[in-house]
């Protein structure tokens, strides 16, 4: 009986992946399309600022605000923009989205500097776009700060007290150590959610899955042996966007591989039962994409901490924050990937992402049997 | 005409057949639209600091006072070890460890100068920079008073002092909902209608419709026409109730012109339909009609600037950005409710978006017939 049922489920696990490996299209998809996301956004988002076009309004144009400028000019996060040189021509690029900042010299900027001993420098930005805006604010701040200090290093200042700065786990502030832990949470749930939930609502919309159920193969085998492919598919995706890590974009994994394939496959399956739960409920391919999309996309773009620190949250979406599975795994990630953490202290977020696969399984479960009757 | 209209009837009565369909997509977007923004805020603040106090003298306290009470971070922890404050970066209960060394104030007084040391968690790079400018502007104060006080300086101030005033136009309160929420619901309206019109054809082949189509004597053109027609209603509606949220619920008021945004929005739906299309005729089933518009919206969404600064990708990437619709969007949107931009202001994005909205569609139509 037992090796009868294991012939069976071998069968049908042969069935699902000749369905998902019989169309070529589908499975350059599967396989491709995570590659391209990984190279596409490792290399392209980043929250530093580069290449920002900014005005400088100098009507003194002495040595203070010459020297400022110049600094401006020589770093890299910043191209002046020349044409715009006074308040009037501003207004009209700001609105037409030619500029991002603006700094304006007060007339007689050295003169008021060194003989009134304050020169106040304004600088406008534009906060349609908040983020960039802020970057720019601090980048033009600490700019004119090294200016100050290197004019004031030759009058020698005494008492000081010193930061030296250790950037621990980033020293070279690169954006993908941030990127690459959450496109992998955010692939690898995509794929399971979305997938299966289609796959097994396919089903049903195509009418099989009735001559499934009829059959004397056991309901929960139908789906485990659904989720077979879609696993193998998943974690040969963790393969390709580690290894592209690795070789591409230079971000080893510092702490155990096994330890993340482990994780891995459990988010895997966290996956396939969020989406087995909304093939459930889903009466169309369509309602199924749309609960997917609604229940992985957004919640893990937002919701994880990935791409917004979740501390700055109001309340009741830092509570929401905590059933978005993709937020948990991305701490292990992390952790794992760039800290170079051992279990022992990732074992609380472990214990959460198995105690959530539970659940699924057993509404599932319940809500499964309950259409068989 | 009379095709049209009962090609219409058709499509809308199959689309609102299904309750569950309306639902989301009327619903899940105001849903989001009301939540996610909340959600969106990129501010660094309340860094999280453990400080290791080894020297315990009346200037590391006084340091320790002036960093907590600055109101940009929160005391973590407070001890003498530096490894236990290590473990609480691991575990994410710091984001900055400080230490004080061991005669510290003794440094201070004897060679006028003392170090301290800051490990910063930089997984985050933006966040690291940010706290570690806050330190510096702190510690920079510090040393001032120090100064003042014991150099007992004449009220005179003999160094000369640049000073900054930032503004912050179109946006002065620096709300990040203000920034996110006409974003995000570009976001909402392209998901929506592409995606919905590219299954929505995808199906016909799957369930077999499409063939009964192919053989009546509805025209190409007609049945197209049927299909994008009701999606583009549609998310003007979506768009709509979006625009209604943003104003009750974050009083976001379009300070340019509505009929400018509507204008534009149907010239882009045509874009975003039609790109639907597009999938839809390359796609054998809604799996894979599915994922390949799942491919481009996530691309649209995470390169369109609203997340992250266009300027600063390599410029492959931007050129990328640049083929991307909904970065022309975001910024249409922003210019005319944030900062009022008239016509000529945004003649360039309309321009790219037509353009775009006349590919996609051509590429559809001749896909489809070879198709057929």
């Amino acid at each position: 009986m037992k090796a009868k049922q294991l012939e069976q489920l071998l069968s049908f696990i042969r069935k699902e992946f000749y369905h998902v490996f019989r169309d070529r299209k589908t499975l350059l998809m599967l396989f491709g399309l995570p590659i391209v996301q990984i190279i596409l956004f490792g290399f392209a988002l980043t929250n530093e600022v580069k290449h920002a076009h900014i005005a400088i309004v100098d009507d003194a144009k002495d040595e203070t605000s010459m020297g400022i400028t110049r600094r401006i000019d020589a770093s890299k996060y910043f191209d002046i923009d020349r044409a715009l040189n006074n308040k009037e021509q501003l207004e009209a690029a700001f609105r037409e989205g030619k500029i991002k900042a603006a700094l304006i010299f007060p007339p007689r900027a050295a003169d008021a500097l060194f003989h009134q001993h304050d020169m106040t420098v304004q600088i406008i930005t534009d906060a349609s776009e908040l983020n960039t805006a802020t970057t720019i604010d601090n980048y033009l701040t600490s700019i004119i700060g090294d200016y100050q200090q290197d004019m004031m290093a030759t009058s020698s200042i005494p008492y000081r007290v010193v930061p030296r700065i250790r950037m621990l786990y980033n020293p070279q502030l690169k954006g993908e150590h941030t990127f690459i832990p959450g496109m992998m949470a955010m692939i690898m749930l995509l794929i399971c959610v979305m997938m299966t939930a289609i796959s097994i609502v396919r089903e049903k919309e195509l009418g099989t899955m009735e001559i499934l159920l009829v059959s004397p193969f056991k309901p929960m085998m139908v789906i485990v042996s659904k989720f077979i492919p879609y696993l193998l598919i998943s974690l040969f995706n963790v393969t390709s966007i580690l290894l592209l890590s690795r070789f591409l974009l230079g971000l080893p994994v510092q702490g155990s591989i096994v330890l993340l394939y482990t994780e891995s496959l459990l988010f895997v399956i966290t996956g396939l039962s969020l989406g087995l739960l909304i093939s459930i409920i889903s009466k169309t391919q369509q309602t199924a994409m749309f609960a997917s999309v609604m229940a992985t996309m957004l919640p893990t773009m937002l919701l994880s901490g990935f791409i917004f620190p979740i501390e700055n949250m109001p309340l009741p979406l830092q509570i929401l924050s905590n059933i978005v599975p993709s937020k948990w795994f991305y701490i292990i990630v992390k952790s794992i990937m760039i800290k170079g953490l051992g279990f022992e202290h990732i074992w609380k977020e472990t214990l959460i992402l198995v105690g959530m696969t539970l659940v699924l399984m057993l509404v599932c479960r319940k809500n499964f049997k309950i259409r068989l009757e | 005409m009379r095709t049209i209209k009962f090609l219409l009837q058709k499509e809308f009565r199959q689309i609102f057949r299904d309750p569950a369909i309306l639902r989301m997509i009327l619903v899940a977007p105001m849903i989001q639209l009301i939540v996610l923004p909340m959600a969106a805020d990129y501010e660094v603040k309340n860094i999280r600091i453990a400080v290791v106090d080894q020297d315990h003298s009346t200037y590391a306290h006084d340091l320790v006072e002036s960093i907590t009470s600055s109101g940009y971070f929160i005391l973590a922890d407070y001890n003498t070890n530096y490894k236990q404050s290590l473990t609480l970066v691991e575990d994410n209960e710091a984001d900055l460890v400080l230490q004080i060394p061991p005669q510290f104030e003794q440094q201070l007084v004897r060679d006028q100068e003392a170090p301290v040391y800051m490990a910063v968690n930089a997984i985050n790079g933006t966040k690291a920079i940010v706290g570690a400018a806050y330190m510096g502007r702190i510690l920079m104060n510090f040393n001032n008073n120090i100064r003042s006080e014991w150099m007992h300086q004449p009220e005179f101030n003999p160094v000369p002092v640049i000073s900054l005033t930032s503004s912050n136009w179109y946006n002065p309160l620096m709300s990040y909902k203000v920034f996110m929420v006409p974003g995000i619901l570009v976001m909402l309206v392209t998901m929506i209608g592409s995606m919905m019109c590219a299954l929505n054809i995808v199906r016909e082949k799957e369930i077999g419709t499409i063939e009964q189509i192919n053989v009546t004597p509805i025209g190409k053109v007609h049945f197209i026409l049927g299909k994008l027609i009701p999606f583009w209603v549609l998310s003007m509606i979506v768009f709509t109730i979006g625009l209604t949220i943003a104003r009750l619920v974050y009083g976001i008021v379009p300070l340019g012109n509505i009929g400018l945004l509507y204008g534009f929005l149907a010239v882009y739906l045509l874009a975003v339909l039609g790109l639907g299309l597009l999938i839809s005729t390359f796609a054998a089933t809604q799996q894979q009609a599915m994922s390949v518009s799942f491919f481009f919206i996530m691309i649209f969404n995470l390169m369109s600037g609203l997340f992250t600064p266009i300027e600063s990708m390599p410029e492959w990437a931007q050129v990328i950005a640049h083929l991307n619709p909904v970065s022309y969007f975001i910024e249409v949107m922003r210019m005319v409710v944030l900062k009022g931009s008239g016509v000529s202001d945004i003649a360039y994005n309309l321009g790219i978006i037509a353009l775009l909205a006349l590919v996609f569609n051509t590429l559809a139509i001749l896909n489809y017939r070879k198709n057929a």
